[in-house]
């Protein structure tokens, strides 16, 4: 047993040097920097594309404003807790301000009330806490419109045609998912419960599951022609079935996102078209509005839409859209 | 300090040597490794971020592990019988939804509350215990199973949605109080006195010798006279009752009940166990070691968010830490043999 001291103790040393390794790799220290501006960006997730342009994003804004960032990421969708954490690690690191896309819309509201008591200026991205007001500001896509350009866009396209109609939707409850679904009935100038909807499914916004409940949805109705999905990864496992089915073109897909799988998706036929929202847009104009305020401009308050685009290759007279090129030019993932 | 909570005894196998150095011994005592890395990454952070090495944030890293911290308590208790617990975030989850809905939505009183949410938890052990030595089942297999049977119940019972509005005394465990010029959390002072507790009879009592010696091997211990199954029965309704602990100090921490809560937990316990230097082969390990390796991962976490760094690194660190620590650990096991 006494022989096995040595090796643990190397086994430490190891462990503690391969961690400085890393560690000086990474990031500078924070001594000695003359930067006395520290921006916090907290997102649900490191490995959603959404959230790794959103990230670019605040990167790119902070260097141009000459400010330090500091990211952190819940380890999976719903995750409070690590957001919790990274909240009280940030206000420790004196932050000025902090960013965060909320994983738990009620769960983390007193986190930011703790935040805001130390004058922090706290601003929400892409998705509102619960309530909305507990956050200085929001900077988020208006996901209520987005629904609202696709519904219009397949309308136009389909006229006065009969359809029938299966909804790809989010999960229960979650605000985003809802306002999409029912921008998306708006547009198309229909209700909930309308006889021309002949399914609906939760996909949480996942490729597997969104083909899945569109497999499912053709056993129910075999002559569905109008697929609205909450998200690209949702459409393309959509596509997947209906292709599968030989229905691949008789089916028009509408979609909501604006990723650069999606808009290539768009570019090759697969969704007719998609409202692409601009997580980068997000996340520049939050560091920019924290900034301004830390150097004594006024704080950041109430709902600041970032922007939201039809993107199709088939657009229709009378709906504004962009075009594939477009669409690539700004896309995320 | 020349007695170890390591159950090794020299075997006649060994060959005789002269008799080891003060040094040497205390070098051997399981809880020096992870003691010294724990020492080691303070002094690190200390170095390269001028915000580490205050009372303020060391009070802050203590409260960020509470709730893991303790959760690692019953996993330890559970992997030094040679078992493993993956339903343990899960069945701590539960809980929180069980002690949050019935005091904000159901009226019953907070102590009853409380006290039915940690009541469940201990439930869900006793299941476990039962099945692992009743239907002599492998722990891996049951855990997984009251894994996912508690993760469904959480989001039944809550609905999905995430309770709030808690009575005060709810959250009370999530409060400060000053110990100098530092704020000091009551939860943290709750999970230190759990892992005192822990060591205490792991140690001094004759359960804890008998937790050991079945982890080290149950046949045998049997053999002695130890009755294994209430053994491990109790083993395992404890660790429920303590993930209990673990989520009125999550509720504490984060004053919600959260349905999303603790999906990563039971491998970030294992992993502070493992860390601290127990053996996931079961029989040999240290309770404190536990402690260090629960700091450890919260000290790395903070440490590298002060110094900008992205939370994936802290992950990849640890991911590299956990392999060095298994590799210590079956290194000793090797030279022991």
């Amino acid at each position: 047993m006494n022989r096995s001291t040595p090796g643990r103790l190397a086994g430490c040393l190891a462990a503690v040097m391969s961690l400085s390794l890393v560690a000086a790799g990474c990031g500078p220290g924070a001594k000695g920097s003359s930067k006395d501006i520290t921006i916090g960006l907290i997102t649900k997730t490191d490995t959603n594309p959404f959230f790794v342009k959103m990230k670019e994003g605040a990167e790119k804004e902070a260097k141009a404003k000459g400010v330090k960032l500091m990211t952190a990421a819940g380890k999976f969708d719903g995750d409070n807790a690590s957001q919790v954490t990274a909240m009280e690690n940030m206000i420790a690191a004196g932050v000025k301000g902090i960013l965060i896309v909320p994983s738990d819309t009620k769960a983390i509201v007193p986190s930011l009330a703790k935040a805001r008591a130390k004058d922090i200026d706290v601003i929400a991205l892409d998705t509102p806490p619960d309530p909305q007001n507990s956050a200085d500001a929001l900077f988020a896509t208006n996901n209520l419109t987005a629904g609202e350009l696709i519904g219009k866009y397949a309308k136009s396209v389909e006229g006065g045609k009969p359809v029938k109609i299966a909804m790809l939707d989010l999960n229960p409850g979650i605000t985003v998912g809802v306002l999409r679904h029912n921008g998306f009935l708006q547009g198309y100038g229909i209700k909930e419960g309308d006889p021309s909807i002949a399914c609906s499914q939760y996909t949480a916004g996942d490729q597997a599951k969104g083909q899945t409940a569109m497999e499912n949805c053709l056993q129910k109705e075999p002559g569905i022609n109008l697929v609205y999905t909450i998200n690209e990864p949702a459409a393309l496992g959509a596509y997947t079935a209906l292709k599968a089915a030989g229905k691949d073109k008789t089916t028009m897909i509408v979609s909501i996102d604006g990723g650069c799988t999606g808009v290539k998706a768009v570019q090759a036929g697969q969704i007719a078209a998609t409202a692409q929202q601009y997580p980068l847009k997000m996340a520049s104009q939050g560091v920019d509005s924290i900034v301004a305020w830390a150097k004594g401009g006024k704080k950041a308050t109430g709902y600041t839409d970032t922007g939201v685009n039809l993107v199709t290759s088939k657009p229709q007279p009378g709906l504004a859209s962009k075009d594939v090129q477009f669409g690539l030019a700004n896309c995320w993932g | 300090m020349s007695e170890t909570t390591d159950t090794t005894v020299a075997g006649p196998t060994e060959p005789a040597r002269t008799v080891p150095s003060r040094l040497t011994r205390f070098a051997a005592l399981p809880t020096v490794g992870p003691l010294a890395a724990l020492i080691l990454s303070c002094l690190f952070f200390w170095v390269f971020t001028d915000r580490f090495m205050t009372g303020g944030n060391l009070s802050l890293v203590v409260q960020q592990v509470m709730e893991v911290g303790t959760l690692a308590i019953g996993q330890t208790v559970v992997i030094l019988t040679a078992g493993i617990d993956l339903s343990n975030g899960a069945v701590m989850a539960f809980g929180t939804i069980v002690m949050t809905r019935l005091a904000v939505t159901g009226g019953v009183p907070w102590p009853l509350a409380i006290l039915l949410g940690v009541g469940v938890c201990a439930a869900f052990g006793a299941l476990n215990g039962t099945l692992v030595t009743m239907a002599r089942l492998p722990a891996f297999i049951v855990t997984l199973g009251t894994l996912n049977i508690a993760f469904a119940l959480t989001h039944i019972y809550s609905k999905d949605q995430t309770v709030t509005g808690l009575p005060k005394a709810l959250t009370a465990l999530g409060q400060t109080f000053p110990l100098g010029n530092t704020d000091v959390t009551y939860g943290s002072v709750v999970m230190l006195a759990m892992f005192l507790i822990a060591w205490y009879v792991l140690r001094h009592t004759a359960a804890g010798r008998h937790v050991y010696a079945v982890g080290d091997n149950r046949e045998a211990a049997r053999l002695t006279g130890i009755s294994t199954r209430r053994l491990l029965i109790t083993v395992y309704t404890v660790a429920g009752a303590v993930y209990g602990v673990a989520g009125l100090l999550l509720v504490g921490r984060t004053a919600v009940g959260d349905p999303q809560a603790g999906q990563t937990d039971n491998l970030d316990s294992i992993t502070a166990v493992v860390l601290g230097g127990v053996s996931l082969f079961g029989g040999r390990g240290s309770i404190v070691g536990v402690l260090f390796g629960a700091l450890i991962v919260g000290v790395i976490r903070n440490g590298l968010q002060l110094m900008g760094v992205a939370s994936i690194y802290q992950v990849l660190i640890t991911g590299i830490l956990v392999i060095l620590a298994v590799g210590v650990d079956q290194l000793a096991r090797r030279r022991r043999a």
